[in-house]
């Protein structure tokens, strides 16, 4: 028997229900208004009264309208047919609805239930298996989707029978499973899944080891981000979060991009929308979007299905990590979603925290990095989720609840500075105060000199040491004038700036620059740190600053170029040329 | 709004604050209008048999046994072809004694658009304001405010690009407008011959702040009926958003509800985003552009309006007045287009996505320049150029007073890159430099 109830208070989206039965905090209910159900959660219960958080716009509901419980919490749906799909927040299909405007209630299928595909087995019947373990195989777009033993499976199982290979629907059964007790449970090759519990069904958790190339030298090269690590993107609105996370879909070297459009501008998601199904996978030369997923929730949907679509997302991330692909999960913003939680607890009444969040904030948005991750499954390959977020503090303030909370989530930090960002060095990534922890693992120090060059660690905390001095040697100029400090002063600003404006500049809008393979980046470094070497004959601080910038400029037209092209080295040539002028011994 | 026959009359107030009142009644729906003592009001609250409404005008007066009306349904405009030309008040009523519309009543603050079958943005809208076509392009069914401190010249502004822009329908929404400012914006548009294609939906300082809550989703409810009946092109203006913020947050005040970040509702980026995500392009070509002015206390962009503000609109338009030059340029340094990029370089000539970012780096190290002047240092030669470049720089390109097309201020950059600096000075591409170079 479903607990049922009816409409006793409206407040905004926050309706109180008074129930007939036994509810469950975050169980789903649809509320009745004239024949359309809107979907809602429980957020608090007290005594007979559930309040619960709606997730459409609350307009027109009356007290007593009917309630009907669902006895289970907000669900995802995981099987074959996720990538390329739009998603709002909740899982719904975009594709589906009718009409330019989204209507109340109008929920569409997350799958095409009516689908086929070509199931292979992987297994026979008598194995021995155990939830998230691969059944078979079908092939969706260009990854093999695995159909696994659902997750919500605890105990061991034996497969009883198993389909030959063949075309099947998505709700046939493909497998009969056993238990000890002698109980059958039929699989299909779709399952649900409850979003805000993490889907833990593999073996271990490891420390991250390898890194994850995105092409982005300011990431790569300086504050490199691991395959199943954690980062985030904090900075004021204007300095280019939204065009960094773009790249970073675009040329990650992933298996698959969920991107979460969470409380997003609309125009935004448009932009991916009408880009990535024509962009080509740089790896695999296929349509970037037929490894993509989008959940798009922009920000003028209602407020809890924004909460709910970063939950989504991560779902649907942790599944196809478990059939062992790297999955890379981007969420913009997280702030968004943390306004979201702000103004539920508000509307609770709850006693504020800092800035008006909730206490649990921290442990909220802890809790949801964790679920990132580098796994090894019961079979022993690997899978993972890579997780990066960005954070809009208010008023660009890195010192704001979300921003700090998130610090000490997430591994790697690359705050995008407003200076920066006024002065058009894009992406506006401060290489001072980011920080990538994973650097600082042995396993990926090791996995670095190995995979890159053998001292290249060295070489890049050295870069960093000549950009912290540079940055100091401009201070010191600042206070004391141009010809208030020894020439040296300059020179050392100068190197400073040859790594700026190399390295850590990247034309995101460009071609060739977006995109700088670790081998382009491991060359550039390398010879930019060749030039901060060598030792110049100026005599002034004038000439010095001219010839600096005839250095960079030739280097930046080789970053124009096609690695190693004819056009390349005739740069590299004139760049010789112009260091040669002034070498001293 | 009229009543219907048989329509239940309350009679009993069981509470009245200064923006709301509450009574027992029944069958209520959320949202729905309500005449109070003869005053327009709106449930916001349902909790049992109590009904909260806020009063659009305020409750001064409102006595305890005030008659009280429910109709059963939410504020509506009346929309069709017959909007063009006119004035409003903030209930959609027509100003200046002029009769009533004729047209199909429609809900306000209606549902959002499916982000999948809307249209990347990528007709440009030509202000002639070189500080915004040139560093800070415009797109339909872009949204952007004006961050401006209340002393600058926004308002004016706004009408000069209301009227330059190639719009089928301009609908301003003026939210506690003063009298003055109104009647400039109406003397404007009339001497400009442009009455037709303008609509107006005003409530000025007279008229109490509640009735604001209304003028935004009136505005964007006939701009939608335009844009997706008549595959118009609307220009919608907001002046000023802060004062509709502030009306928010009298009524949550009034509803005891708990205050979040700056005395705001915790709702305000939700109710925010409802009105700015109105903007659109539409598939059949019909499109809503909105134009806002946000005003600052003191250039503050901390605060939680102007912050929420940023993390829902494409970009914001900072206006300052230029010391060097006295003349209020569009600052190139805080303003920004984020959907320019859709249109420069490939609606606009080639050279100007390197052309706009060469000419504001080029002033950013005139501001250097300053900044060690200020501070007592000797110039270099270059730092010397660098200031003379950004006089005229803010002289012929940032100030808002100039009118010309967008290959003209490309050209005029050019010329001014030339003037002052050699070829690796202004570090563009070559085959750009190449083309453009003046000789």
């Amino acid at each position: 028997m479903k607990t049922k109830g009816k409409v006793t208070g409206i407040i905004a989206n926050l309706v109180i229900v008074e129930v007939d039965g036994p509810v469950a905090q975050n169980e789903i209910c649809y509320i009745n208004l004239s024949g359309v159900n809107l979907m809602a959660e429980v957020i608090k219960v007290i005594g007979k009264f559930a309040y619960v958080q709606v997730f459409e716009s609350t307009r027109g509901l009356r007290v007593g309208n009917p309630v009907e419980f669902q006895g289970h919490m907000l669900e995802v749906t995981l099987g074959p047919g996720l990538l390329s799909k739009n998603y709002d927040g909740l899982q719904h299909d975009l594709a589906k609805m009718n009409g330019i405007f989204l209507q109340r209630g109008d929920y569409t299928d997350a799958l095409d239930i009516d689908s086929t595909w070509e199931f292979t087995p992987i297994v026979t019947p008598g194995t021995q298996v155990t939830a998230a373990d691969w059944l078979g195989e079908v092939p969706e777009n260009w990854v093999n989707h695995k159909i696994m033993v659902p997750f919500t499976l605890t105990d061991k199982y034996t497969v009883k029978s198993i389909v030959s290979k063949g075309t099947y629907k998505l709700t046939d059964t493909i497998a009969v499973l056993t238990n000890a007790k002698g109980e059958d449970v039929n699989v299909t090759m779709m399952q649900k899944w409850p979003v805000k519990r993490a889907i833990t069904a593999y073996r271990e958790k490891p420390r991250p080891f390898k890194i994850m190339e995105t092409g982005v030298r300011v990431i790569d090269t300086l504050n490199p981000i691991a395959e199943g690590g954690t980062g985030f993107i904090p900075g004021p609105f204007g300095c280019g979060k939204t065009v960094l996370q773009h790249a970073l879909a675009k040329q990650a070297e992933a298996d698959m991009i969920i991107m979460a459009a969470c409380g997003e501008r609309a125009n935004e998601v448009v932009e991916i929308f009408a880009e990535f199904p024509h962009l080509e996978d740089p790896r695999t030369g296929r349509k970037l979007m037929e490894r993509t997923t989008i959940i798009c929730n922009t920000s003028n949907m209602p407020v809890a299905a924004r909460e709910a679509s970063v939950y989504t997302a991560m779902t649907i991330g942790e599944y196809y990590r478990s059939m062992g692909l790297k999955v890379l999960l981007l969420a913009d913003s997280t702030s968004r979603w943390a306004q979201a939680l702000r103004e539920m607890s508000n509307r609770l009444e709850e006693l504020p925290g800092p800035d008006a969040f909730p206490m649990d904030l921290p442990a909220i948005i802890a809790n949801f990095y964790a679920r990132a991750g580098m796994v090894y499954l019961n079979n022993g390959s690997t899978g993972s989720v890579t997780f990066i977020g960005t954070v809009s503090p208010a008023g660009g303030n890195l010192k704001e609840p979300v921003t700090e909370s998130t610090k000490k989530a997430a591994r790697c930090f690359y705050a995008l500075s407003q200076q920066r960002a006024d002065s058009k060095r894009y992406p506006a990534i401060d290489s001072m105060d980011s920080y990538s922890k994973y650097l600082e693992y042995p396993e990926i120090q090791e996995y670095l000199n190995k995979n890159i060059s053998p001292n290249w660690v060295n070489l890049v905390l050295k870069s960093k040491n000549i950009v912290q001095r540079g940055k100091e040697a401009y201070e010191q100029i600042n206070i004391l004038g141009d010809d208030g400090v020894p020439l040296d002063y300059h020179d050392r600003f100068w190197k400073a700036e040859i790594i700026d404006f190399v390295i850590l500049q990247q034309d995101a809008f460009d071609k060739i620059d977006s995109n700088t393979p670790l081998q382009r980046q491991r060359y550039m470094l390398e010879k930019v740190m060749e030039i901060a070497d060598m030792n110049f004959k100026f005599d002034g601080f004038e000439q010095c600053s001219l010839y600096y910038k005839r250095i960079i400029n030739a280097l930046k037209q080789m970053n124009y170029s096609s690695f190693q092209s004819e056009e390349f080295y005739n740069y590299e040539k004139e760049l010789h040329t112009i260091l040669n002028e002034r070498r001293a011994a | 709004m009229e009543t219907k026959a048989f329509q239940r009359i309350y009679t009993q107030l069981m509470g009245i604050t200064k923006a709301t009142v509450t009574l027992k009644a029944q069958g209520i729906a959320n949202e729905e209008l309500a005449m109070v003592h003869g005053r327009l009001a709106q449930v916001v609250k349902i909790f049992g048999d109590m009904v909260t409404l806020q009063v659009f005008s305020g409750t001064e007066g409102i006595p305890t046994n005030a008659e009280v009306v429910f109709y059963g349904e939410p504020p509506k405009l009346k929309v069709g072809d017959d909007l063009a030309g006119r004035f409003f008040d903030a209930y959609g009523r027509p100003l200046f004694g002029a009769t009533e519309i004729d047209g199909e009543p429609r809900e306000i603050g209606g549902p959002s658009v499916n982000p999948l079958k809307r249209e990347q943005p990528s007709e440009l809208i030509a202000t002639g304001i070189a500080g915004i076509d040139l560093n800070n392009t415009l797109v339909t069914g872009q949204k952007i405010p004006f961050f401006a401190d209340p002393d600058q010249p926004f308002n004016q502004v706004m009408a000069m690009v209301a009227l330059r822009a190639q719009a089928d329908k301009i609908i301003l929404g003026g939210m506690g407008l003063s009298n003055d400012d109104f009647l400039f914006f109406k003397n404007v548009f009339e001497n400009a011959g442009a009455l037709d294609r303008i609509i107006s939906f005003v409530n000025t300082t007279e008229q109490p702040p509640v009735e604001r809550l209304l003028v935004p989703d009136m505005a964007l409810t006939a701009a939608e009926y335009f844009a997706v009946q008549k595959n118009e092109k609307v220009l919608v203006l907001l002046t000023d958003m802060t004062l509709y913020a502030d009306a928010l947050s009298i009524v949550s005040n009034r509803m005891d509800q708990i205050p979040s970040k700056d005395s705001m509702p915790g709702s305000l980026y939700s109710d925010l985003a409802k009105i700015y995500e109105k903007a659109v392009q539409f598939p059949d070509g019909g499109s809503i552009t909105i134009i806002a002015v946000t005003t600052l206390s003191g250039g503050d962009i901390t605060h939680a309006i102007p912050d929420n503000t940023g993390y829902i609109t494409e970009g914001q338009l900072f206006l300052r007045t230029d010391s060097d030059t006295g003349k209020v340029i569009v600052d190139p340094f805080r303003s920004l287009s984020r959907l320019k990029q859709l249109v420069i370089g490939k609606k606009t000539r080639e050279d100007h996505p390197q052309v706009m970012n060469a000419a504001v780096r080029l002033y950013a190290d005139a501001a250097n320049a300053k900044t060690k002047l200020e501070n007592g240092f000797d110039l270099t030669e270059y730092d010397e150029r660098a200031l003379k470049f950004a006089h005229d720089y803010s002289l012929k390109l940032l100030a808002i007073d100039i009118n010309i097309e967008v290959d003209t201020m490309l050209d005029t950059a050019w010329q001014l890159f030339a003037k002052y600096f050699s070829k690796t000075e202004v570090a563009i591409k070559n085959e750009l430099v190449q083309k453009y170079w003046p000789n």
